[in-house]
């Protein structure tokens, strides 16, 4: 019985353990737990998935980890909380996850109704339309009738709907709830049409048998910032998710990249020396420590880096840079100073 | 007072020991930990609620949707229609799938059956495979897999199948039919049609009673085709065949025209047949089987013939056996229809409580209608298959 | 019948047996008899050989002859074989392996694992033998075998914890069933004992909760689960997901549960609660020490069952973003390196799920007639 006793009790020991209290410091919380918990995805390709051995890598949980380098100071210290479309927010506004990178569109609705908190972009997308070559088809214009295959709970179904009615169209659309099921029947002819972010057509047509037999027709007829949230009322964490996606792309406005940040430390330049942590104290008012920015640099690299690495042109992806190029260099990526 | 005061002088052990005021005790405890627990659960709903600022109203689906539905036979249906549209829509794609999955579920499942009680071993056995392998795997497989299937197997639009008389083709996008279009006069052939139901009714009726107290059995089937044949086959030549085709044509992406069998419902429609028909198949082996041989044998020795003896005196008996757990394999078809979110077959689970959820953020409000209707649907099942149950039971005279 | 003369005669009752007809022994017999007697048989076998034909070489070419066991990427598979896709690529499947069975776990502690594993299956041929030595020892085991399974996988007291979120693969499933039907088994059978009272709010409240959690499906209970159990819980206070999905799944199996038993309560005659009655028995003393016994032996089938059926459902966890078996498969789909490979994923879990299940079933086939015997008699 004695053993018996002991079992009951330590099971009510675990359960007990895991009904934890959800409080209003994310940081503390997050240095208590030694780990970063990040809402992403189930799995998309390029942006976040599992390997062989179950390690998650992509572009959005690159960034996770550049979380987790800033403020744990490891980038190795997280823990991908998967979601689908429709669980993400509850599971983020539950407190299951501290962070959400998972290519989610910033909308209005999302910041206010679902009470989220955004905190810039990471990757700027808009939703086109993928078609094969042999139909004769131009333009999106030349639509109408087509079967369109769009992956459900996102807000490519009410972009498509939008589209299609105001330029007096018909279409059948086939909903689909994973990437793949979805290149699978736009492969087998189910539907004419695939719809979604341009990235992901990118990465769909990248991994058909004859690529060059699909087109990216040119319309865009969305606008689709990805960037992370957070929930509300926690203003810290929010300004460490901010600057954390501030930091990697000042890096690459600066140069700094994961080789010659070392260096970079004794560059002349005030902003990479701030930036760095090598003068100010801008990493303990952010209530991190001095070399927060050092860390994801060295351990990530900057904006481009994680980009190429993931999603780049020399990846099965196979994506352009376009309009996530910097600024300077005709894209839309800016950050503010680091002042 | 069945206890005579013992040493206890204690009132309320008294109480405890008597055994009806032991039973209110217990039942007024119960009511008061079930209620607490409750209120419990609305007070913390309230103000959590409050917390993140949602509301708890159900004004959202008065809100236009904004999403499209590819399917929706009985309704019309557009991205500026109510997200209550959108429920009810799928709503009815639930009843649909569910109605027509329980009928192919018995058909084959009475098929797989039989087969399986086959003196032909091969048959026999290769019922048996097929029923282990089907039931052994789970149902979500099942409809990814037949789905992928279909999608892949199939010939994509532009290659259609010409099934036969160039009005039916199956390809990946459905299998396209011609669809009836009524004209004037079909009205009066509807009537007929209904009338001519009715009296097969009332013959049916007529016959049985007939058969009850004389024992003449008359051709009931036959009868009823005839008549149901006849009368408006008549009516419909009479009236000058107020009918024509709407045949499908492949007109630029897309068939035009016709009716389409969606492939999204066609997997999830085998899939979901094809895995309830082999649960089935093995209450009908039992039903058969728990009908004793001697039964069989009297029948023969009264002098009836092998499909008479099948029809009066085996399946009645068999069916009893077998209607009670039926009736769960339908109401599981019903609830396992849900998955249908899985492929992207519009759905109620899909609909209300998958992109309305999604797009409006109102869980609670969501997740409580799309329970509470299949609440409805179960009970409503259970209680037609308690009917008809009730009424093939046998009336001891 | 020119031989009448010469046949001996016997007297009535003692003519020896005559040997079977020819035609009815032997395998040409056996072939005549259970393929062949009558024309629609005959029929229906070439039938069957005709599908059998159709079906069965393409399938064995294209998973096993044809197929590729070793390679770094789609890539290389399709330009192992003759035509891409011509025979199934199981390199995809055996490279994530490991990743399937243990999910996340962490590796230098994976011998957990599978001691839980070898615990469960003691746990259970020590709690179903009939004629094993220490059988009480045996059923003390396994009702503490949760709670020993569930020290062993997250850790704590000694042994380095190991978060919810690291389960993954078969290991999840396995978790999320047996949770499912170890703590359904006691919640069940207080439901049962519920529903049969006769204090009428006692019995409302176990139909109305028993017929509740059968009429609706499981996914909407998941759903609650993910997505609205955090706002029935005080404000503050979180709750692991997993928890969340195991407490759902525990309610779910446990209506059912509850009808098998109840069935099992009925079968038993009145005699026996009669006689219970007559010994003076109080409620409590009866139903331990002579209806439960009973009722639960004829149960264990209908249990056996009902733990196929969740262990079944387990896959539904996926359409809550939880990474079971299926759920991680088809992450893995997502891999640059082996896209498109659903058919192999769907045919590995599907081949995982059928060999478990189709043991249990067999196993409950056979605790049935081995029951029934027992009845009879």
């Amino acid at each position: 019985m004695r053993q018996k006793t002991t079992a009951v009790l330590s099971a009510a020991a675990l359960v007990l353990g895991m009904v934890g209290t959800a409080q209003a410091g994310t940081l503390e919380d997050v240095r208590d737990r030694g780990v970063l918990r990040c809402v992403v995805s189930t799995g998309i390709a390029g942006f976040a998935q599992p390997d062989a051995n179950g390690v998650w890598g992509g572009f959005d949980v690159d960034f996770c980890r550049a979380t987790a380098a800033a403020v744990l100071g490891d980038a190795s210290k997280i823990e991908a909380v998967t979601s689908t479309g429709k669980t993400r927010f509850t599971k983020l506004n539950a407190g299951e996850g501290d962070v959400l990178w998972r290519n989610t569109t910033i909308t209005f609705s999302r910041d206010v109704s679902v009470k989220l908190r955004f905190h810039g972009v990471n990757y700027y997308d808009g939703q086109g339309f993928m078609v094969k070559k042999d139909l004769g088809v131009g333009s999106a214009s030349e639509l109408d009738g087509a079967s369109v295959c769009i992956q459900t709970g996102t807000t490519t179904e009410l972009n498509l709907a939008d589209y299609f009615s105001s330029n007096n169209m018909n279409y059948e659309p086939v909903p689909i709830e994973t990437n793949d099921e979805a290149r699978q029947n736009y492969e087998a002819g189910r539907c004419d049409v695939y719809t979604t972010d341009a990235s992901g057509l990118a990465s769909t047509r990248s991994a058909l048998p004859n690529p060059d037999d699909h087109m990216v027709l040119p319309e865009i007829i969305s606008k689709e910032p990805l960037g992370p949230a957070t929930r509300h009322g926690d203003d810290q964490w929010s300004d460490i998710v901010t600057w954390v996606l501030n930091a990697t792309i000042t890096a690459e406005e600066l140069g700094v990249t994961m080789a010659n940040v070392d260096e970079m430390k004794g560059s002349n330049n005030p902003e990479v020396r701030r930036l760095l942590g090598v003068d100010g104290s801008q990493g303990s008012e952010l209530g991190l420590s001095d070399d927060w920015a050092y860390q994801i640099i060295k351990q990530l690299g900057n904006y481009g880096e994680i980009f190429e690495r993931n999603i780049g042109v020399n990846t099965p992806l196979g994506i352009a840079r376009g309009l996530n190029a910097l600024w300077t260099d005709g894209g839309l990526i800016y950050s503010p100073p680091f002042r | 007072m069945t206890q005579p005061a013992q040493s206890t002088s204690n009132p309320l052990l008294q109480l405890w020991r008597n055994q009806e005021s032991r039973g209110v005790i217990i039942q007024i405890v119960t009511m008061v930990v079930v209620f607490a627990l409750l209120a419990a659960i609305a007070r913390n709903v309230v103000i959590n609620l409050e917390a993140v600022g949602k509301e708890f109203s159900f004004g959202f689906l008065l809100w236009p949707a904004a999403y499209d539905i590819g399917f929706s036979p009985f309704l019309e249906y557009t991205n500026r229609s109510t997200h209550l549209r959108a429920a009810v829509v799928g709503l009815l794609n639930t009843l649909l799938i569910a109605f027509w999955g329980c009928i192919l579920a018995t058909m084959v499942g009475f098929v797989l059956g039989i087969m399986r009680l086959s003196s032909n071993w091969l048959v026999s056995k290769l019922s048996y495979a097929f029923v282990e392998f089907m039931r052994n795997v789970p149902i979500l497989i099942h409809i990814l897999a037949i789905y992928a299937i279909v999608v892949t197997l199939l010939p994509p639009v532009k290659k259609a199948l010409n099934v036969g008389a160039d009005a039916f083709f199956l390809s990946n996008r459905g299998f396209y039919v011609p669809s009836p279009v009524f004209e004037d006069g079909a009205t009066l052939v509807g009537i007929v049609l209904l009338l001519s139901i009715a009296l097969v009714y009332f013959f049916k009726r007529w016959a049985r009673r007939q058969q009850d107290d004389t024992g003449k059995i008359y051709p009931v089937l036959w009868v009823s085709l005839g008549i149901l044949v006849a009368l408006p086959g008549i009516t419909f030549i009479a009236t000058g065949m107020p009918l024509s085709w709407d045949v499908p044509v492949l007109k630029g992406f897309n068939f035009k025209g016709g009716m389409a069998i969606k492939p999204e419902f066609l997997a999830l429609w085998l899939a979901l047949s094809l895995y309830t028909a082999c649960f089935i198949a093995e209450i009908v082996r039992a039903g058969i089987l728990a009908v004793s041989h001697g039964q069989t044998e009297a029948a023969f020795a009264l002098g009836l013939r092998p499909n008479r003896a099948l029809q009066l005196i085996i399946i009645p008996q068999a069916l009893r056996v077998i209607v009670p757990p039926l009736c769960s394999q339908y109401l599981n078809l019903t609830k396992n229809s849900s998955l249908a979110i899985a492929i992207g077959y519009m759905d109620i689970t899909a609909t209300l409580g998958g992109i309305s959820l999604m797009q409006t953020g109102k869980e609670m409000e969501t997740m409580l209608i799309v329970m509470g209707v299949y609440l409805v649907i179960s009970l409503l099942i259970s209680s037609f298959m308690n009917w008809f149950n009730h009424r093939i039971k046998l009336t001891e005279r | 019948m020119s031989e009448t003369s010469t046949t001996p005669r016997y007297a009535p009752g003692t003519h020896p047996d005559l040997p079977p007809p020819r035609r009815t022994t032997g395998a040409l017999g056996w072939v005549r008899m259970n393929l062949l007697s009558s024309p629609l048989n005959v029929a229906l076998t070439l039938l069957s050989i005709w599908l059998l034909w159709t079906i069965l070489p393409p399938s064995i070419h294209w998973l096993f002859t044809g197929a590729i066991w070793t390679a770094v990427d789609r890539k290389e598979c399709w330009a192992l074989m003759d035509t891409p896709r011509d025979g199934a690529c199981w390199a995809f499947i055996r490279g994530s392996f490991e990743l399937f069975v243990y999910g996340w776990y962490p590796e230098p502690e994976r011998w957990r694992v599978n001691l839980t594993f070898i615990l469960f299956v003691a746990a259970i041929v020590g709690a179903l033998r009939e004629n094993i030595p220490g059988k009480k020892y045996w059923l003390i085991f396994a009702a503490a075998y949760p709670f020993i399974a569930a020290w062993l996988l997250l850790g704590g007291f000694g042994l380095e914890p190991v978060g919810t979120n690291k389960l993954g693969g078969i290991l999840l499933t396995l978790v999320v069933a047996v949770t499912g039907i170890s703590f359904s088994l006691p919640l069940g059978i207080a439901l049962a004992l519920g529903r049969r009272s006769n204090l009428p709010a006692l019995r409302a409240v176990c139909v109305i909760f028993i017929e509740f959690i059968r009429g609706v499906p499981l996914i909407t209970l998941l759903f609650v689960a993910s997505t609205m159990l955090t706002y029935f819980l005080p404000p503050g206070s979180t709750f692991d997901l997993l928890m969340r999905v195991l407490i759902m799944v525990t309610l779910f199996a446990s209506a059912y549960i509850a009808e098998v038993v109840r069935g099992g309560l009925q079968g038993l005659s009145s005699g026996q609660y009669e006689a219970a009655d007559a010994l003076g028995l109080s409620y409590w003393k009866a139903h331990r020490l002579v209806i439960l016994p009973q009722a639960l032996k004829i149960s264990i089938p209908g249990i056996v069952n009902t733990f196929i059926g969740s262990y079944k459902d387990s896959t539904l966890v996926l359409i809550i973003g939880m990474m079971d078996i299926l759920g991680l498969g088809r992450a893995r789909l997502n891999d640059p390196d082996w896209l498109g490979l659903a058919p192999e994923l769907y045919i590995f879990i599907a081949l995982f799920f059928f060999i478990s299940c189709f043991a249990m079933s067999r196993y409950s086939l056979n605790l049935e007639k081995k029951l029934q015997t027992d009845y009879k008699s």
